[in-house]
């Protein structure tokens, strides 16, 4: 029988090494899974390159992961913002590396690592410093940039519901990177509101099949 | 003169969209513009991280943390609004499916070249988000600016010196003083607000601009 549901947020970050890739989903406090980021920084994994749209918040979440010095590197698109005063302070202070991405090109670097897409070309940042020494192309009439995938050891992402399988439905707009973010780890971790009977899910309303997902904690 | 404020400079702007017209407001000044959309039209206002068919802000009290915008501030949605993650809004996005993103700027060249995501201070830490993205992808690139920087300099130029967002990408710009297309042979002035003349406006701007045959 399948059952990915686990006891405990602890439980399901167990193994997660020193030196791991990990996305984490949310826009701003909007599906953040703050449960799993908590667990994570109790954990004690450190030197993690961290995929996000941001680079934290305030003082919890991302924020608190990078204020406890776990984070070596972080992709983001918009790093800096009004309380973004911990990764501020880290990269400043030369502890933290930043790989700035348009937040398209992120989104569909994600995507692409998830549907075993090898490498795309966008026109997205083409003629800027964010494509400089990148290989572009003109296709038809227009210039484009090579991007690459961006695989993931794990993802931590939240969802709405979930049943046993892993099948998810999201709220509103905290959905965000979270499907994507599924695909594009080897091993997806979801906080949900409320785990379900399998067959309470409409088929049709399946946002994320549980085929993305591996592990699952209510919170 | 009779220089626009800030949500003046939004309603001209708005009174550009036709209805049934799919629009992306850019963080900032831009999203002033969904408080004057014109009534009676239709117009689809779409958010980068995964939203159609914004609505008005909330009551007090009424926010839901799980429903924001692009500036991760509480919105509503309307009838016949509709979610969807983050690749599929960025392939609205570059697929050419936004007939408007209004956007902010530092500086526009006159070639149309953009520039508003890093001032390109050794220290400043960047941060693009979607910017590069629509300035590519929309059908109709809007820029929303004031006409000049706090200094008193121009924000059109010849050349960009800020770091590009995109080349050659701006069809229009709005500014606290005049309307102004961008075509291949440069800067045409659709309109300046009351009082102010194309001569004094050209004095100001510094690039050379062209009088729209329409205008007055």
């Amino acid at each position: 029988m399948i059952d990915k549901i686990l006891p405990s947020a602890e439980a399901a970050l167990a193994d997660i090494p020193d030196g791991a890739t990990i996305m984490i989903g949310g826009f701003g406090d909007a599906g953040m899974p703050a449960a799993l980021i908590n667990a994570l920084i109790a954990q004690g994994a450190s030197g993690l390159t961290i995929v996000n749209n941001n680079a934290g918040n305030a003082d919890a979440g991302l924020a608190a992961l990078i204020k406890a010095k776990k984070v070596r590197k972080i992709l983001c698109s918009f790093p800096r913002q009004t309380d973004s005063w911990h990764f501020d302070k880290a990269y400043r202070a030369g502890e933290i590396e930043l790989e700035l991405v348009p937040q398209g090109t992120l989104a569909e670097r994600i995507r692409a690592a998830g549907a075993g897409v090898g490498a795309f070309f966008t026109p997205t940042a083409y003629g800027t410093r964010l494509a400089e020494g990148k290989e572009t192309r003109r296709i038809g009439n227009r210039d484009y940039v090579l991007e690459y995938p961006i695989h993931a050891d794990y993802a931590l992402i939240k969802a709405d519901r979930a049943d046993r399988w892993g099948n998810l439905t999201y709220r509103k707009t905290a959905r965000n990177f979270a499907p994507i973010m599924a695909a594009a780890a080897s091993c997806t971790i979801v906080q949900v509101r409320e785990t379900v009977e399998l067959g309470a899910i409409d088929p049709e309303t399946v946002v994320t099949p549980g085929i993305f997902v591996k592990r699952i904690v209510k919170h | 003169m009779n220089k626009l404020d800030r949500n003046q400079m939004a309603a001209r702007v708005a009174r550009d969209f036709p209805d049934g017209a799919y629009v992306n407001l850019g963080i900032g000044l831009p999203t002033l513009v969904a408080d004057h959309l014109p009534k009676g039209r239709e117009i689809i206002v779409h958010s980068e991280n995964g939203v159609l068919g914004i609505g008005p802000r909330p009551a007090p009290g009424q926010e839901d943390g799980d429903l924001t915008n692009a500036g991760k501030e509480p919105v509503t949605l309307l009838t016949g609004g509709s979610y969807f993650h983050h690749a599929d809004s960025f392939g609205m996005i570059r697929g050419k499916h936004l007939d408007f993103a209004v956007l902010g700027a530092f500086q526009v060249s006159i070639a149309g070249d953009l520039a508003n995501w890093h001032t390109g201070g050794a220290d400043a830490i960047p941060a693009v988000g979607g910017a590069m993205d629509l300035a590519v992808g929309a059908k109709q690139v809007l820029v929303m600016m004031e006409h000049l920087t706090k200094a008193g300099e121009s924000k059109l130029v010849e050349r960009c010196t800020y770091p590009l967002t995109g080349a050659r990408c701006v069809n229009r710009i709005y500014t606290d003083l005049a309307v102004i297309d961008v075509k291949p042979d440069g800067l045409h002035v659709v309109e300046t607000v009351e009082g102010l003349s194309f001569e004094e406006l050209q004095r100001l701007s510094g690039v050379p601009l062209k009088r729209l045959a329409t205008a007055a």
